[in-house]
């Protein structure tokens, strides 16, 4: 449905009601948001609608006079690529949306990738990172980060403290890729390797990992699980050890420290320094008003985690596509407007959109866990650098030469 | 040489009382499923609750520690009550099928009313300042809550050995297990009693949730992801028997320990390999008493 026959459809509408005092014509652009509202993805799906319900209800004002967004929101029920790729189609073909965003999960942004491309409808990443999916989508770009963009960095700057490393990571895509790109950096700063180790899904006690490496004795782990109860475990085996009083030092992406589980994590996350490009904690101006207005939402007690961040981040970039084009979405037009979009308003700090790959060039920093007003944060420390681009596609580059 | 048999203490440690965190979340089952025969694939269920009530008591409410134990133990028993009189007292006698459908149903309840009342994020232990730190012996030092899991689970295993073997209680609950018409027929109450021993081992379920909260996190798919646990626990320590679990739980947690360090890259897959090789081996479970 065009905005012309849209319009002719609510005026009638509007006159078989018997309406009388119509406002300006209302214009309305349909967004398909697909989350995760159900299955064990659930947290994070909630963290992205937190984010989308926020941004939209504080900045309605920023829409041009008489543009509506109409949400049409949909279950992907968890990383279930088969059911992201059903949903997507209904929603491109069912209900016209205009553009889709939302998506937490990676193999759900392959999977609606080739329907993107197909029926040429923009998609903005919410959190999915997998870091090549957005080579063969044209009409898709990412406000959220890759995993390499933290890790490569932390590799760099442990390399420049630290001789010797250990890697523990979770057995899934991201633990692999958090691995090499952190053993990558490591190395390039001429760091040692003492091993590596790959922890399976379904593990309850990281104690006889754990246990193995302080045995080799290395100065640093860089781990990465899942953000809850793994990273948790992990870090809980850590201190059980007693692996900070012998001076090995306890390093991840903030995937480990997420914002909003960090409160449940308990004391055994304190002193654990991560990389990353979002931390609630943070003094910037933007990020204390964002914070505050989380706050004054959902509750004192919440922190809004980089997922909230993602999704914000996203809403602010539709919307700025839409005033662009004035009230209208135009699926060329939005990806070109995206490729060279700049943000100095994000809680993260100033980012922008690489034109090249259309993926997220992100600041990062260096992070520990403290104890803030006797809650624990992460307490930024240093910028480890104001404008990374994913590692991962750069390196293709150089390596095809 | 040292470095080697500093490494063997180390997974002998670790390794029983990882056994004892198995024993102790799986222990209610071995009494419901184990003793009473009843499929209870619910039994993290009332695990769940046992570890949000100790969660609750310590953040909420500011009970000391092991008043916070008794509660997740007094409270689930409680509750199972209800649930057995109204619900699973119907099921005694129904097929597997039966109880195996009705207690997947009740865990998809749980979950939804655990995410609806605590979300969906895990729930952080605030562990007295005695069970934290490190405990020294011989000059080493191991975590004192495991050191304090390892002696709790040691008097349980004794303290429920002694009631089902050597009280009239355990007598009866045994007799009307084996034959529920013949032990009525002598005047047993077997409903009476089947209800007791239900809430029994649900409130040991809630107990074990709790003592074992620090180490697997309570949170909302708690009763799915452990439920393999409890069941390998009790299936290769064989129905029927309760110190079948008890030295299954120590078997798979230290050699489980010992595959993790010396082989990280496979040692996580041993449990599962374990306990197919352990059931071909011996189909009713090392301790079981019915083919």
């Amino acid at each position: 449905m065009n905005s012309y026959t849209l319009r002719t459809t609510l005026v009638v509408a509007a006159l078989a009601c018997g309406v009388t005092a119509l406002p300006v014509a209302a214009q309305t652009i349909k967004i398909g948001l697909i989350s995760s509202y159900s299955g064990p993805g659930a947290a994070q799906g909630d963290q992205i609608d937190k984010g989308v319900k926020l941004y939209m209800k504080l900045n309605a004002d920023k829409l041009p006079p008489g543009v509506k967004i109409e949400l049409v929101q949909r279950d992907d029920t968890g990383a279930n690529p088969d059911v992201a790729k059903r949903i997507a189609q209904e929603l491109i073909v069912r209900d016209k949306v205009q553009l889709i965003t939302g998506i937490v999960w990676t193999p759900n942004l392959a999977a609606i990738a080739p329907l993107s491309t197909e029926a040429k409808v923009p998609v903005m990443s919410m959190n999915a990172a997998g870091a090549k999916i957005l080579n063969a989508a044209p009409y898709m770009a990412r406000t959220s980060f890759t995993l390499c963009q933290s890790a490569y960095p932390a590799g760099q700057w442990a390399a420049k403290k630290y001789k010797k490393a250990y890697t523990a990571v979770s057995d899934f895509a991201p633990g692999h890729e958090a691995e090499g790109c952190f053993t990558r950096g490591f190395k390039e700063g001429g760091g040692e390797i003492l091993g590596a180790v790959r922890i399976p899904f379904a593990n309850p006690d990281f104690v006889p990992f754990m246990q193995r490496i302080k045995d080799a004795k290395p100065d640093v782990i860089f781990a990465f699980n899942p953000a809850g109860k793994q990273a948790a475990a992990m870090m809980k085996a850590y201190t059980d050890l007693n692996m900070d009083k012998v001076n090995i030092k306890y390093l991840g992406t903030g995937d480990i420290v997420t914002d909003e589980e960090l409160a449940g994590m308990g004391d055994a996350a304190l002193g654990v320094t991560t990389v990353h490009h979002y931390s609630a904690a943070a003094d910037r101006p933007a990020n204390k008003a964002f914070v505050a207005a989380y706050k004054k939402e959902y509750g004192e007690n919440l922190n809004p985690g980089f997922m909230v961040v993602g999704a914000w981040d996203a809403m602010e970039a539709i919307y700025a596509a839409i005033r662009a084009q004035k009230g209208t979405i135009d699926a060329q037009k939005t990806v070109d407007f995206w490729k060279t979009y700049k943000s100095t308003t994000s809680p993260r700090g100033a980012f922008s959109i690489d034109p090249d790959t259309r993926d997220i060039i992100n600041p990062e920093y260096l992070r520990e866990v403290r104890k803030v007003g006797g809650k624990l944060a992460n307490v930024e420390l240093e910028t480890i650098t104001a404008a990374i681009k994913d590692p991962l596609k750069e390196w293709d580059k150089t390596d095809k030469k | 040489m040292e470095a080697f048999l500093s490494s063997l203490v180390s997974v002998a440690f670790h390794g029983v009382a990882f056994g004892m965190i198995l024993y102790v979340i799986s222990v209610g089952l071995s009494v419901t499923m184990g003793l009473m025969g009843f499929t209870n694939l619910a039994h993290g269920v009332f695990a769940m609750a046992g570890g949000y009530i100790l969660v609750s008591s310590l953040a909420r409410f500011q009970i000391p520690f092991p008043l916070a134990l008794f509660l997740s133990f007094a409270l689930v028993a409680l509750a199972s009550v209800v649930l057995e009189r109204l619900l699973y007292s119907r099921l005694y006698g129904a097929s597997e099928l039966e109880q195996v459908l009705f207690t997947i149903g009740l865990i998809f309840m749980s979950v939804a009313v655990a995410r609806l009342i605590y979300g969906t994020l895990q729930q952080p232990v605030l562990l007295p300042d005695y069970l934290k730190g490190q405990f020294s012996l011989l000059g080493r030092d191991f975590p004192a809550y495991r050191v304090f899991l390892i002696a709790f689970s040691g008097a349980m295993i004794a303290a429920l050995w002694f009631g089902v073997e050597r009280t009239i209680w355990g007598a009866m609950v045994r007799a009307a297990v084996d034959n529920r018409a013949m032990a009525q027929s002598i005047g047993i109450n077997t409903k009476r009693l089947f209800t007791i021993t239900f809430a029994i081992g649900s409130g040991l379920a809630g107990l074990g949730g709790a003592l074992g909260a620090d180490i697997v996190a309570i949170q909302p798919t708690y009763p799915f992801e452990q439920l393999v646990y409890f069941l390998i626990v009790v299936s290769v320590g064989g129905l029927g028997s309760l110190r079948g679990p008890f030295v299954a739980a120590l078997l798979i947690g230290i050699t489980d320990t010992a595959c993790k360090y010396w082989l990280p890259e496979v040692g996580a897959f041993f449990i599962y390999a374990a306990t197919i090789g352990l059931l071909l081996w011996r189909p009713a479970g090392l301790f079981g008493r019915r083919a």
